[in-house]
């Protein structure tokens, strides 16, 4: 098999492995505004919060011990035991629910009927009031983070052997690919699927499908908004943990983590931001073009580093094509 | 009361469409500049110029020129940080000498502008890119337009970071301004003096404002707010979008790239454009303008000063007087920032310019309120 021809399906594989990634924090902007019409641009802090917010219960981190210690002059830093991960989880998810009733309750409450815009930028404030308390709370240095079933069955990390070796044996080329990225395809494949049958098959999916597609129309036969509204932030809270533990036992917990908020932007713009499938395949694009982009033309003739900004040239042009993208409702316009 | 129109007679046209047709305001707004420009730089020392005065006023040009894009011409733009990068690097290369490569071989190279050209050219030369990146506009819109302005925001840092001949192939990959003086006195450089860099950013601050007030009541600003309100019904009532969008780009990617011109010339002296003009700057400069008010100058400055004296202020409260460390301070700050901006997009969202409108008509009838 020819060399190059083998590299590049490996960036192209690895491309769809980092587009799944994407589209996992994609999800929860679009399940965000297909119910509220809030355009949710706090989903990537969510996603730190959620990881640092983990990290910490394990390892058993007194919250806000930084600014205790400051202010009273004490010396608290842990509780000194170690959570179970899966006990964590689920204290994590409760913090989430937790966050997205306050949201909803403190903030959303009292932007109803505001432009989207100002609801926007009203998620910009709250990414940036997320980020400075999740700071505040659990300390803001680099963290390790990984999730065990037991002693010694944590989420892999590495690269595949099986895999190399099966396909150096078949093709004379082993490829490479990490464990993590293939967990992570079917932790976002099994998330899909469970978002979709949540929302096709019981009740409260299709009350939420009901305020998605009108408000009024859901409020007048008895559908309770606030508890839908705060029903989708718990759910995007749960995306962004996945998501979180993903990008999180990939690279660390740390600041960067909330930045890949604003690559899932482009991954919106170019699936439709109202659209399920369209985050998926979105994110599948983008993943493999910037990649491939990146090894073709990026690196050899200019000067490498294009995966920063490729992604929204691309949803750029392809958005002067198709302004609602490719999954999204036609928007029309009247006077 | 203290605020009083009566016997305050207009009898022109002229008077009654002046900028301050109230006396007091207009008197107010006198002493304003007089404090400014003549008894502020006999007092001015380096920390109060280094801290607060120059970025106030460097941002508030950046917050005037983001203004007029999102709150007079309803395009929201997230590329703020960009565009104050090309400001910056253009009036490098303008103050530098700008050389033209062609093969391999220097073609020509332009003769060193003066710092007050270069800084102008910066401004022009954003505008041109701004219009570059406005085009989508035309198709594109509401956070479509947003999140696509981020392409220029990190296309124009990675330009600026990757091709040597920006950064005049120096070695750390930042520019640094060279000495240059403007009327005898230094501008630019480590040996200035700060009355003179508060001098040369005020001038740009107040005919910035001066042309931003006059151009938003004129005949393009009302085609502006014609397109933010509704641009269809703007479109059928005769207004070109095309033009009125476009030149809502240029002339805010104009102040922008002044103000990012200055940031780095006077203010910084050398900048690392992934640092400085970073995607934080476009939000820092949005949020001045939604703190300050939409759609109006007032409340660019109004935002530029309150959120360049936030970070200061809780400095000196948390770290002198607290004696908590800086980190905590820092987080603090995130957690104030981001709260207000939540508390003012529900309690007033259009801001500070909104309060003090309410104020001055409390005044107004003080103390009988009927």
């Amino acid at each position: 098999m020819n060399e190059q021809l083998a590299f590049t399906i490996e960036v192209f594989a690895n491309g769809l492995m980092a587009g799944v990634l994407y589209a996992l924090v994609a999800l929860g902007f679009v399940l965000i505004y297909k119910a509220s019409g809030i355009f949710n641009y706090a989903q990537g802090v969510m996603a730190l919060f959620a990881a640092m917010t983990l990290v910490g219960i394990q390892n058993g981190q007194v919250p806000f011990a930084h600014l205790i210690n400051a202010i009273f002059g004490t010396d608290v830093h842990h509780f000194g035991w170690h959570v179970h991960s899966f006990l964590a989880i689920a204290l994590t998810v409760v913090v989430m629910i937790a966050l997205a009733w306050m949201v909803q309750k403190f903030v959303f409450k009292h932007l109803v009927g505001q432009e989207p815009i100002i609801l926007f930028m009203a998620t910009i404030g709250l990414a940036y009031f997320l980020e400075g308390v999740a700071d505040l709370m659990w300390g803001s240095e680099l963290k390790a983070l990984n999730v065990c079933a037991t002693e010694t069955a944590c989420l892999p990390q590495g690269m595949n052997v099986w895999l190399e070796g099966t396909t150096y044996e078949a093709l004379g080329y082993g490829f490479f690919i990490d464990n993590l990225d293939i967990v992570a395809s079917i932790v976002a494949a099994i998330l899909v699927v469970g978002l979709v049958m949540f929302a096709q098959y019981t009740k409260q999916g299709r009350a939420m499908r009901a305020v998605a597609d009108d408000h009024q129309a859901a409020l007048s036969v008895g559908v309770s908004l606030n508890f839908i509204w705060v029903l989708v932030w718990s759910l995007a809270g749960f995306v962004a943990l996945v998501a979180g533990i993903m990008w999180g036992a990939k690279s660390g917990v740390q600041f960067s983590l909330s930045l890949i908020a604003l690559k899932a932007l482009p991954v919106l713009m170019l699936g439709g931001f109202t659209s399920i499938p369209g985050a998926i395949v979105g994110g599948l694009i983008i993943g493999v073009g910037e990649k491939l982009f990146e090894f073709l033309i990026g690196a050899p003739y200019l000067g490498g580093a294009t995966e920063n900004w490729f992604a929204y040239m691309l949803a750029l042009l392809f958005l002067v094509f198709r302004p609602q993208g490719l999954f999204g409702e036609k928007i029309i316009e009247r006077v | 009361m203290f605020y009083r129109e009566a016997g305050d007679f207009r009898t022109t046209y002229a008077e009654d469409q002046q900028t301050f047709p109230i006396k007091f305001d207009r008197y107010r707004y006198y002493v304003v500049l007089f404090i400014a420009i003549f008894v502020i730089p006999f007092i001015i020392n380096d920390y109060w110029a280094n801290s607060l005065l120059l970025p106030f006023l460097i941002y508030a040009i950046a917050a005037l020129g983001l203004n007029i894009l999102v709150g007079y011409c309803g395009q929201v733009s997230l590329g703020t940080g960009g565009f104050m990068a090309v400001g910056a690097y253009s009036c490098y290369k303008f103050m530098t000498g700008v050389d033209i490569w062609w093969g391999g071989e220097l073609l020509f190279r332009l003769p060193e502008f003066n710092i007050f050209f270069s800084v102008i050219m910066g401004g022009v030369m954003t505008a041109a890119v701004g219009v570059l990146f406005g085009l989508p506009s035309l198709r594109i819109k509401g956070f479509y337009l947003a999140v696509a302005t981020l392409a220029a925001q990190f296309f124009l840092v990675w330009l600026f970071n990757r091709v040597a001949w920006f950064y005049n192939y120096s070695a750390s990959g930042q520019i640094s301004a060279p000495e240059r003086e403007f009327m005898g006195a230094l501008i630019t450089g480590p040996s200035t003096t700060p009355w003179a860099t508060y001098l040369f950013c005020l001038f740009f601050t107040i005919v910035s404002a001066v042309i931003a007030r006059n151009m938003t009541r004129g005949a393009s600003g009302r085609k502006w707010m014609a397109i933010r309100d509704m641009d269809i019904a703007a479109e059928i009532i005769g207004v070109n979008p095309l033009k009125a969008k476009l030149t809502a780009f240029m002339v805010s990617s104009f102040f922008i790239g002044i103000s990012g011109a200055l940031f780095f010339a006077v203010y910084l002296g050398a900048v690392e454009v992934g640092e400085a003009f970073g995607i934080t700057k476009s939000f820092l400069v949005l949020f001045m303008i939604i703190i300050g008010g939409l759609g109006s100058i007032f409340g660019s400055f109004a935002g530029a000063a309150f959120l360049v004296l936030l970070p200061v202020a809780l400095k000196v409260v948390g770290v002198d007087w607290f004696g908590w460390p800086t980190d905590i301070v820092a987080h603090l700050q995130l957690v104030v920032v981001g709260g207000l901006i939540v508390i003012f997009l529900i309690a007033e969202p259009h801001g500070i310019a909104q309060l003090w409108r309410v104020a001055k008509e409390k005044l107004r009838l003080w103390p009988f309120p009927h």
